[in-house]
């Protein structure tokens, strides 16, 4: 049980990634020789707009696609396909309907071999506890509001104890009161269970609130365009004018990169 | 416990109306028996057997092949779901043959199989099958990516991801086919029944054929209510329990 709370974050390292589409237009750059370095324990966020390759990142870190050149390595070893200590939070929660509360959160955990019944329970209890839905663990997915059913995700993916997580847009969807008790949640936890996480957002404040670092992505090709470590103290606020301020300076960035590829 | 009184309240009144429609004498007894000739004919016919054993043989002939229809059209639902080639091919077979009202089998199964059980059995699948099929195939197409996606992330993979993510994500799909394919059998098999003597037994259907043969208009209604009262069983017990299910988990008016 300890050990299965408390495997190390791991570091991540893209080389030269690109993919690409084939739609009905015809092949689309997706996401032109990306690189990428991703300590242990750090909250990374990757901010553009949309179309600009950051969710196709995310996938290809995931193994959910392939990349067309380049590799992503975990520790040192190739992602080849999807796994378990990498674990995906997506914009849509993607929670089972059939299954109740527990239960999305224990079929991951199903999945972990080395694991009895009992401790997968235990572990499912802890961190429902964690996102604060220890008491609806036996209500349907239905009957919960978007916040809370992203906390279920989030309790679903952090569960099995991945070692890096994968969030893509995760609060897209929702309103912004419920947006910023989860930025602090996310902060909260994040302290009590380190991970390595890769964050896509195209909210450059919810970036900087969240991140150790932003990456900035431009579209048409999808490239990584400029990076800015954010230094703020923790627990951030988002209305902090520090933050805003960061976030204000990014913005004119994106703007920047976003215009001159329209000029092109 | 109000809803079953306001239900009972319903059915008694429409026997009454029955009745002192009967009683006002506009209709001949042969052609409008009251519902008193009808229960009379229902009791000697629950004392002597004849029509339990007669429902006994038509509620086994319907599960048997039901069942079989099932067992057939989830994984062939299945399959023409996730392979072109079989969509293109069994799929729209299957689309045809449903359209096909599944009474149309019988000659056919006449002819096969001669005056027996296993003509029955093969209406009745027919009836199943292809309905099954289809709504399997719905609901497997139909399904979100994004669930057999997050199944990948979580280290599912193959007949796991099948067993626990898209059978039990296409059920909504599959309940209400499964719901038709009963209907459908159901029909086929009454039709079949009436159509068809059989010697090895007689089902629900041949009681309501001797009914006529023997113009006793008594005896047709009451197997009627039979048949009536059989449906609504099968639907409360094979069915509400998997829909009371979807609606809680879904959310879903089942």
């Amino acid at each position: 049980m300890q050990d299965e709370l408390n495997a190390p974050p791991a570091k991540l390292h893209i080389d030269g990634v690109s993919k690409s589409f084939t739609s009905k237009r015809g092949k689309v750059l997706a996401l032109e020789s990306a690189t990428l370095t991703v300590d242990e324990g750090e909250f990374v966020c990757l901010v553009g707009p949309s179309g600009c390759g950051k969710s196709t990142l995310l996938n290809l870190v995931a193994g959910l696609e392939a990349p067309d050149t380049g590799s992503v390595m975990m520790d040192g070893k190739r992602v080849t396909g999807p796994g378990s200590e990498r674990m995906v939070m997506f914009q849509e929660h993607a929670l089972f309907p059939w299954l109740d509360v527990l239960g999305n959160v224990m079929f991951g955990l199903k999945l972990k071999p080395g694991l009895n019944d009992k401790e997968r329970a235990e572990v499912a209890h802890y961190y429902l506890k964690l996102v604060g839905l220890e008491r609806v663990m036996r209500a349907s997915i239905h009957e919960l509001s978007g916040g809370m059913r992203q906390r279920v995700a989030l309790a679903r993916a952090l569960a099995p104890n991945p070692r890096v997580l994968l969030m893509d847009e995760p609060f897209a969807a929702l309103d912004a009161m419920t947006r910023e008790q989860l930025y602090a949640d996310i902060q909260r936890i994040n302290e009590a269970r380190q991970r390595t996480v890769l964050f896509v957002t195209h909210n450059v404040r919810e970036a900087v609130c969240l991140g150790n670092r932003v990456i900035l992505f431009s579209p048409n090709p999808g490239r990584i365009r400029e990076q800015f470590v954010v230094d703020l103290p923790r627990p951030r606020d988002i209305n902090d004018p520090a933050l805003a301020g960061l976030a204000g300076e990014i913005t004119r960035a994106l703007k920047g990169h976003t215009r001159v590829q329209s000029a092109e | 416990m109000k809803r079953f009184f306001i239900a009972l309240t319903f059915f008694a009144s429409l026997i009454l109306i029955w009745h002192l429609l009967v009683k006002t004498g506009i209709w001949s007894p042969v052609l409008l028996p009251g519902p008193g000739a009808v229960g009379e004919y229902m009791g000697v016919a629950l004392q002597d057997g004849s029509l339990l054993s007669a429902s006994w043989v038509t509620i086994k002939r319907l599960l048997a092949g039901y069942l079989i229809g099932c067992l057939i059209g989830l994984p062939l639902g299945l399959m023409t779901a996730r392979s072109q080639t079989l969509n293109d091919t069994l799929g729209v077979l299957a689309l045809g043959l449903q359209t096909l009202p599944s009474v149309c089998w019988v000659p056919l199964a006449l002819i096969w199989f001669g005056q027996t059980e296993s003509a029955m059995l093969f209406v009745v699948i027919m009836g199943t099958l292809w309905s099954v099929l289809i709504s399997v195939d719905n609901g497997v197409r139909n399904l979100p990516p994004i669930y057999t996606r997050a199944a990948l992330t979580m280290g599912s993979s193959g007949f796991h991801t099948l067993r626990h993510v898209i059978l039990p994500a296409s059920m909504p799909y599959v309940i209400s086919g499964m719901k038709q394919g009963w209907a459908f059998a159901w029909r086929s098999l009454m039709a079949a029944e009436i159509y068809v003597t059989l010697l090895t037994g007689y089902g629900l259907g041949h009681l309501l054929h001797f009914g006529r043969e023997l113009n006793a208009m008594d005896q047709v209604a009451a197997v009627m209510i039979v048949i009536v009262v059989i449906g609504l069983l099968a639907d409360k017990v094979l069915f509400s329990p998997w829909e009371r299910f979807l609606h809680r988990r879904w959310g879903l008016n089942g």
